[in-house]
């Protein structure tokens, strides 16, 4: 086990060595003077545009450049914003809860919808419902979400006037921030309409972010499912007459979760993908629209450090997701060790 | 001979061909002979647009703004299916878009199918150091959300069309990799692989015609399912305004342009989003028929 765990953990260094390059590349490859690619555009005379450059360290050879963009990273320092001048690290924290509160919620709906068709699908194979949510899922899978996004926007925020169109709150409400977790925070201020609003704004984002793991989820259940009811132990099961209930919900189920949780884990790295377009369909204040903005804007040192944020946070979530899968499945700790 | 023993006597049949088989098993499967069909459809109309789009896909008409499509108040048949913000032809537009799709999917599977192929045909050879970096490498591109390293390439090489496809060819790099490694790696140790080796077989013949050829098809499988992918990233990047630049009349950047007008004109944002969404679907059902006519192993 700790050779396992030894082996994983070090593979986190090349993968953040090539994070770090891209990163770093990014700025660099930009066109135009490195110097305004990071400060912005202002006319300044030769002589402090030479030593600017000196400062930055912008003079010497890249290599060098680079070992001294990764002591900054280390140091928690990835520069400020050419817009606000505000730190991207304390830019990025502020608004990353809103960013994860929408991909928890949107994990949320997946799996609980997705877990029940699954299993609903596998044990009426064949079965008119097993080809209506199979093909449901087929849909969502093909679904351009910023697509559905604004489908669900004319339906529900137009037509039937249910939801809001955009943002995380009633801009009437004054939370105070603890979590940073408005559903959380607003049920902590004890005040129920604020509560609703929060809800009320999150509702459809997290139906979009949700939709395309909802039908991964579904299709990996019916099929790990599948997999499992044709096994000896399930017919062991049934003869020694255990209800099926118990036989599926107990028996099979515990078996076929463990590619289900891996298939959920790897859904991470989507997540912050889906985000990007999602929060930039609702207005949803998080690092997904934060990031686009910057594009728009030529913030770069925010796309810099939101790009090395979000895929340090992907790989550290990827690896956690490996170790816990070792830890359930013995299978894979012996084989990879 | 006795007439009754005739009858039992199986008639030898001819061996049945490979394709005529690939088509048994690809054609039991309903979804994807619809899929099929509406990549057929999608394939004409990509080539014939000039003749059947009824209005230039660019030209816009100063008389016909937001006009609604013919079966809603104040619909015409000259724009069957509306016109958008600047009078355009819905209907042509859609027609030329389906171009670009093809155009996106076609090349984004070219680029990135020839050198994920070509790496991990080398990666599965010389399985030492040189596999191991290449293996590396693409777990840190894995490692991406593939839509942010596009972003990230796009604000690289600046937006528009071709560095949209460049972008989103090198997310998948890693998928063409992972499966050819996998493979190749499973066909070397056949016994056909010593055999052609033992007759003096040189590593380049060893690598494209006797074990490439023997790996393609969970290679073809990938390059479908990538097509669909690639055509739903490309069409994201487009709705961002990385991709494609108006007035190009892709998908995803009549999207981005009809963004405005959501509450007033639904057919500006519905038919451009539909038309991604029923693509993308045929290429889906498509690569699920692909997969189980071509490899009955993969099937679950």
């Amino acid at each position: 086990m700790l050779r396992f765990l030894l082996t994983r953990v070090s593979l986190v260094i090349p993968t953040f060595v090539g994070i770090t390059l891209l990163a770093f590349i990014l700025v660099h490859a930009v066109p135009g003077d490195p110097l305004q690619v990071m400060n912005g555009e202002y006319a300044i005379t030769p002589e402090r545009h030479a030593e600017l450059m000196h400062e930055y360290g912008l003079d010497r050879p890249l290599p060098a450049q680079y070992l001294i963009y990764v002591g900054h990273v280390l140091r928690g320092d990835l520069g400020r914003s050419l817009i606000t001048h505000a730190p991207v690290v304390e830019e990025f924290a502020a608004l990353f809860p809103a960013t994860i509160e929408l991909s928890l919620s949107a994990m949320l709906f997946a799996v609980v919808l997705g877990l029940p068709a699954g299993i609903l699908a596998s044990v009426k194979r064949n079965t008119f419902l097993d080809h209506g949510v199979m093909g449901a899922s087929l849909v969502g899978y093909s679904m351009p979400i910023f697509w559905w996004g604004l489908l669900l926007i004319i339906l529900f925020s137009n037509t039937l006037g249910w939801t809001p169109v955009s943002g995380r709150i009633d801009v009437a409400y004054d939370i105070e921030p603890v979590t940073g977790f408005l559903l959380i925070d607003s049920l902590l201020s004890d005040d129920a309409d604020a509560f609703r609003s929060a809800l009320g704004h999150l509702v459809l984002p997290a139906i979009v972010l949700g939709t395309i793991p909802l039908a991964v989820i579904a299709r990996m259940t019916r099929s790990a499912m599948l997999e499992v009811l044709g096994e000896d132990y399930i017919r062991t099961a049934r003869a020694k007459g255990l209800i099926p209930l118990r036989v599926i919900g107990v028996h099979a189920l515990r078996n076929a979760l463990i590619p289900v949780v891996t298939v959920i884990g790897l859904q991470v790295g989507y997540l912050f993908a889906g985000a990007i377009l999602t929060e930039t369909i609702f207005s949803w204040p998080g690092v997904g629209k934060w990031l686009v903005d910057s594009i728009n804007r030529r913030d770069y040192p925010v796309l810099q450090g939101g790009v090395l944020m979000i895929g340090t946070v992907v790989m550290i979530v990827n690896l956690a997701v490996d170790l816990l899968y070792g830890l359930i499945n013995p299978r894979i700790r012996y084989r990879r060790a | 001979m006795v007439a009754g023993l005739e009858a039992i006597e199986p008639t030898p049949a001819a061996p049945e061909g490979p394709w005529r088989e690939f088509w048994r098993y690809f054609s039991a499967n309903r979804g994807a002979v619809m899929g099929l069909l509406v990549i057929a459809v999608t394939i004409f109309l990509a080539i014939t647009a000039d003749l059947v789009s009824p209005h230039s896909p660019i030209a816009s008409d100063s008389t016909a703004f937001l006009q609604p499509p013919v079966w809603q108040d104040g619909g015409t048949w000259n724009y069957p299916l509306g016109t958008d913000a600047i009078g355009r032809d819905m209907l042509s537009r859609l027609i030329h878009g389906t171009r670009f799709s093809l155009l996106i999917g076609c090349i984004v599977v070219a680029i990135s199918g020839t050198i994920g192929v070509a790496l991990g045909l080398a990666a599965g050879f010389f399985p030492g150091t040189f596999g191991i970096l290449v293996m590396r490498l693409m777990d840190i591109v894995l490692t991406m959300p593939s839509l942010l390293l596009a972003i990230v390439l796009v604000a690289i090489l600046g937006p528009g069309l071709v560095n949209a496809m460049i972008a989103v060819a090198i997310t998948y790099l890693p998928f063409f990799v992972r499966v050819t490694r996998a493979t190749v790696l499973g066909e070397m140790a056949r016994d056909y692989v010593t055999a052609s080796r033992v007759n003096g077989a040189g590593t380049l013949r060893l690598m494209l015609v006797t074990v490439l050829p023997n790996c393609l098809a969970p290679i073809i499988v990938q390059a479908t399912l990538s097509f669909s992918t690639a055509i739903l990233d490309a069409a994201a990047l487009g709705f961002l305004s990385l991709g494609a630049q108006p007035p190009t009349p892709e998908w995803g950047t009549m999207l981005a342009d009809s963004r405005d007008f959501v509450l007033r004109a639904w057919w500006v944002v519905t038919l451009p989003g539909a038309a991604i969404l029923v693509t993308v679907l045929a290429f889906n059902l498509m690569g699920d028929g692909l997969r189980d006519a071509l490899d009955p192993r993969l099937k679950r």
